[in-house]
């Protein structure tokens, strides 16, 4: 009977109208280091949300047993008094104070409330040579790489004598050598009897390094795997395993000839000179087409497009677009716009919508010039197309007047939609169309999407849910660390099949 | 997958569509109404107290006294909605207030010195000032309260720098003067509705009788008229379309008290000397900027970006042109309220203008402008200039001394906006 460190035992999590989590089960060895696999959506940051504490005691029903004790957090103060220490995917250091000052944050080695730097410099130097990062103490976060940051992160929880350490995606934004060499830190940690919870989607990674896989899917755990049974088609085949339900709408493509096409679209990280965020993508869209996008988080997906969207994203962006053959300009948003390009962004509420502003102004602003003569908006022409798009669109509101603020996020999702209906594009760019919208309003924006290409426009989808894009779309192009690694036939992709090229194309470029 | 809706929302959906009944429009404007009702209940405060607020000339007064203060509100108006602040306005009329008068009466311009040359000239160069702030706020991103800090030291100091260290400059010429005490000529000539009272000494009573200054009389009676019609007009255009629009009770009520009020303030004008011009001119630019704010899509644009403005970049919004253009409308205004404020003085004084920035921001504020952007009303900014204006004009015919005016005015901001916050959260 091995002994555990860590048992959560029936947790369900639920948020207003979504059950997040039900009755997931955890277990976790002494000093093993335990992989937790899963969609995004699956419930893996939610879960690791009530370890910590982040969701309080109460907040969730089912137990967590930490040592045989059961512990009932009330913030991540108490999970971390008792060694248990999270490192979320986006780190949270604060970039303009040094590694010292970030490792000690809130943590400041003080005596009456003076802090004795040199104390702390001490400490620092030891913690870095734990992590093997060799960096002067003194240098400010923004000046070391992301690699360094997550060794920082890392050094800090060891600072607060962690006993199960818990990252979060780690190497999502990690090279290749910076990825295995915290790989080796944590099997060196394993040695030294720190326990590690290790969220990832790279299968290579979790062969290397886990005892245990527990995979979750739907807010449920599947299955755990022990050593021997870990192989790259079990698991991708938990995490998917869904059947696919009649959720889509019925279509019938018709599909026209190529409307738009990318050629060698590169693009760089706006802060990062040197990162080069999207590489070399071509791709083709037909008339009366649906194309999906595929790929995890961080695949490049909403940088491709963005960048691609008036340069909305990145620098030295290169590559052409061209739009029935003939190359266009869509170096700002208006020229893209004008030429019959829409995007639709994937967080309607900071990217897409003025929320202090009624439905009527959210839908005409993206073609006011569709309403007005000379620069003056014609009052009544904007409350009919408004009217119109909110009839047509189905948004559940009160009136045309209602803020948008106050909608839910569907009727939400129906307005930025609107908006972009009224500008009459061509080519329609849709991310992550339906993410946190219920079942109902997803069919509604299915039908939407479907209409559109029966009009014969073109309509890319970004999206994180593969059922979605097997059910909506004609054809995927698939995507990971800024290229396209995979393309193929809706009608022939299953999710074990994109999964597979994701995993496999991890870090080679497309055949 | 974690969608929440919000109470409003749920409970919206039920109700069905068609025509909308306005309920919700008179909540919506419930601030607007309270803010006249407001200014109106100070005003009776102070006539009470006084007994000179509505009095013809005390009206004037407060017109000439205040309306630069409105002026540049106007300008703040905007800024305040694309999200900035400018520190500068009240420099920046320092400034042309003294180039002005250098230009008029020291330097030696001959035919150029023409008070209408000179002011053309001055409002070109307030709008190359605020290009200039607006230049780095804008394509820098350099934050605005740092580059008008910046601009409201830099053109105090040239003010002072131009006149010549504390001296100053004047007089002027008597034509420019009129900007701010001139009134509107009587071009119909007065009528007299009661005959003015003629002492023993054969000299009229001031005060006495009722003379009209007609063409004001005249004016107003249109201005009124107008009112109404366009009201009714846009009512029908709207049930023609098969919009509901308020109910006709509320539109009628409305239009009532604001002629009934429009035609008081006429006639107490027309009992002294008639329209001020500078009313003339302020009425103007706020019809301008009623239409430039409700009609225009700049002025839509405007709110966008101050509400969202990376929506609005997305949404095909050149957010760096709008900001520059927001700051070279400012500077035009600050300047034209530095004329207005050198005409009124006859003369450029180092310290013209001086801490009137802070006047106009509150006026802005308490007009209900959101500090982050996105919300304000023309309309509700110069009724809230008007509050600051009756305040100071009142207090000081009450006899208030200066530093205790600063501390009520700084209590109706901070109460003002309270009031708006309290209101927010509570809606």
């Amino acid at each position: 009977m091995p002994s555990y460190i860590l048992e959560m035992r029936d947790i369900t999590k639920t948020f207003p109208g979504v059950k997040a989590l039900s009755n997931v089960n955890l277990k976790v060895e002494e000093g093993e280091i335990h992989a937790i696999c899963g969609e995004n959506g699956a419930g893996k940051s939610t879960l690791m949300k009530v370890l910590s504490g982040v969701y309080p005691a109460g907040d969730y029903e089912g137990q967590i047993v930490y040592r045989g004790k059961e512990c009932r957090f009330e913030g991540i103060h108490d999970s971390e008094k008792i060694g248990i220490v999270i490192i979320h995917q986006e780190l949270a250091l604060v970039p303009m104070l040094s590694i010292t000052e970030n490792i000690f944050l809130g943590n400041e080695q003080a005596k009456w409330g003076v802090i004795d730097w040199n104390a702390n410099e001490r400490r620092t130097r030891e913690l870095l040579g734990k992590v093997g990062l060799v960096e002067d103490p003194n240098t400010l976060i923004t000046d070391i790489g992301t690699g360094k940051q997550q060794l920082v992160e890392i050094a800090k929880a060891l600072s607060k004598n962690v006993e199960l350490l818990i990252l979060d995606e780690p190497t999502a934004s990690l090279s290749e050598k910076d990825s295995q060499a915290l790989l080796d830190l944590l099997l060196e940690f394993k040695k030294q009897g720190i326990t590690s919870i290790l969220i990832s989607h790279k299968l290579n990674e979790i062969n290397r390094v886990a005892d245990h896989v527990t995979v979750i899917r739907d807010g449920r755990t599947i299955e755990t795997l022990g050593r021997g049974e870990i192989s790259e088609d079990r698991i991708i085949t938990s995490m998917v395993g869904r059947s696919l339900e009649d959720r889509y709408p019925p279509r019938d493509p018709k599909i026209g000839d190529v409307i738009f096409e990318v050629e060698n679209w590169s693009c760089y990280h706006p802060l990062h000179a040197d990162r080069q965020v999207i590489k070399n993508i071509d791709i083709k869209v037909h008339r009366g087409e649906v194309v999906g996008i595929a790929g995890l988080m961080g695949a490049g997906r909403t940088e491709f497009a963005m960048s691609l969207f008036g340069r909305s994203y990145g620098r030295k962006i290169t590559g052409e677009v061209r739009l029935k053959g003939k190359p266009i300009d869509v170096s700002t948003v208006g020229r893209a716009v004008d030429q019959g390009i829409a995007y639709v962004t994937e967080d309607r509420k900071v990217f897409g919508l003025n929320l202090i502003d009624d439905i009527k102004n959210n839908i005409t602003l993206a073609n006011l010039k569709g309403v007005a003569r000379s620069g003056v908006i014609d009052e009544l022409r904007e409350l009919d197309v408004a009217n119109d798009y909110r009839k047509k669109t189905n948004i559940r509101s009160s009136s045309v007047f209602q803020k948008t603020g106050n909608l839910s996020g569907g009727n939400q999702q129906k307005v930025v939609l609107s908006k972009w209906l009224f500008a009459s594009p061509e080519v329609l760019i849709l991310d992550e169309p339906t993410r946190g919208i219920d079942v109902g309003a997803k069919y509604e924006i299915y039908t939407i999407i479907a209409r559109l290409a029966a009009e014969g426009r073109a309509v890319i989808v970004i999206s994180s849910e593969m059922p979605e894009l097997l059910g909506i779309t004609d054809r995927i192009y698939v995507m990971n660390e800024g290229r396209i690694v995979g393309e193929m036939a809706a009608s022939e992709a299953s999710q074990e099949k994109i999964m597979r090229a994701i995993v496999r194309g991890e870090g080679k470029a497309a055949s | 997958m974690t969608d929440t809706p919000t109470p409003q929302s749920g409970v919206a959906q039920d109700v069905p569509s068609g025509p909308r009944v306005p309920v919700s429009s008179v909540v919506a404007n419930i601030r607007d109404y309270g803010l006249v009702l407001a200014l109106i209940a100070i005003m009776i405060f102070f006539q009470l107290t006084t007994g000179t607020l509505f009095k013809p000339v005390n009206l004037s007064n407060l017109v000439q006294q205040n309306s630069f203060i409105i002026v540049m509100a106007l300008g703040m108006l905007l800024v305040i909605v694309s999200g900035h602040i400018d520190l500068s306005v009240g420099s920046v009329a320092g400034f042309i207030g003294a180039l002005a008068a250098m230009m008029m009466v020291i330097w030696p311009l001959g035919p150029l010195s023409n008070p209408l040359v000179v002011s053309i000239v001055c409002l070109v160069i307030g709008g190359a000032i605020g290009a200039a702030q607006g230049y780095w706020i804008a394509y820098h991103r350099i934050p605005s309260f740092i580059v008008t800090l910046a601009g409201m030291l830099v053109f105090r100091g040239m003010c002072q720098g131009l006149l010549g260290g504390g001296s100053s400059v004047g007089p002027l010429p008597d034509s420019f003067k009129q900007l701010s005490s001139g009134f509107l000529p009587d071009v119909i000539g007065p009528i007299t509705i009661v005959p003015p009272i003629v002492n023993a000494a054969g000299k009229t009573i001031v005060g006495s009788g009722i003379v009209l200054h007609s063409t004001t009389v005249l004016l107003g009676l249109i201005g009124v008229a107008l009112f109404i019609s366009a009201g009714i007009r846009s009512r029908r255009t709207r049930e023609r379309h098969g919009y509901a629009a308020e109910p006709f009770a509320l539109f009628l009520v409305k239009t009532l008290v604001v002629s009934a009020l429009a035609l008081f303030l006429v006639y107490q004008f027309a009992l002294y000397r008639g329209f001020p011009i500078v009313l003339v001119v302020m009425g103007i630019l706020i019809a301008i900027f009623v239409f430039i704010t409700k009609k225009t899509t700049v002025g839509r644009r405007v709110y966008a970006m101050g509400g969202n403005i990376k929506a609005a970049q997305l949404s095909g919004i050149k957010t760096e042109r709008l900001t520059l253009l927001v700051f070279v409308n400012m500077g035009v205004l600050s300047a034209l309220g530095g004329l207005i404020i050198a005409a009124r003085l006859g003369q450029a004084v180092p310290a013209a203008g001086l801490g009137s920035e802070l006047d106009v921001i509150a006026a802005v504020f308490i007009g209900g402008a959101s500090a982050m952007g996105g919300v304000g009303q023309v309309i509700s900014t110069v009724v809230g200039g008007f509050i600051m204006g009756v305040m100071n004009n009142g207090m000081s015919i009450m006899g208030v001394n200066v530093d205790w005016q600063q501390v009520v005015k700084g209590l109706v901001l901070l109460g003002a906006v309270i009031f708006d916050v309290y209101n927010k959260n509570k809606g």
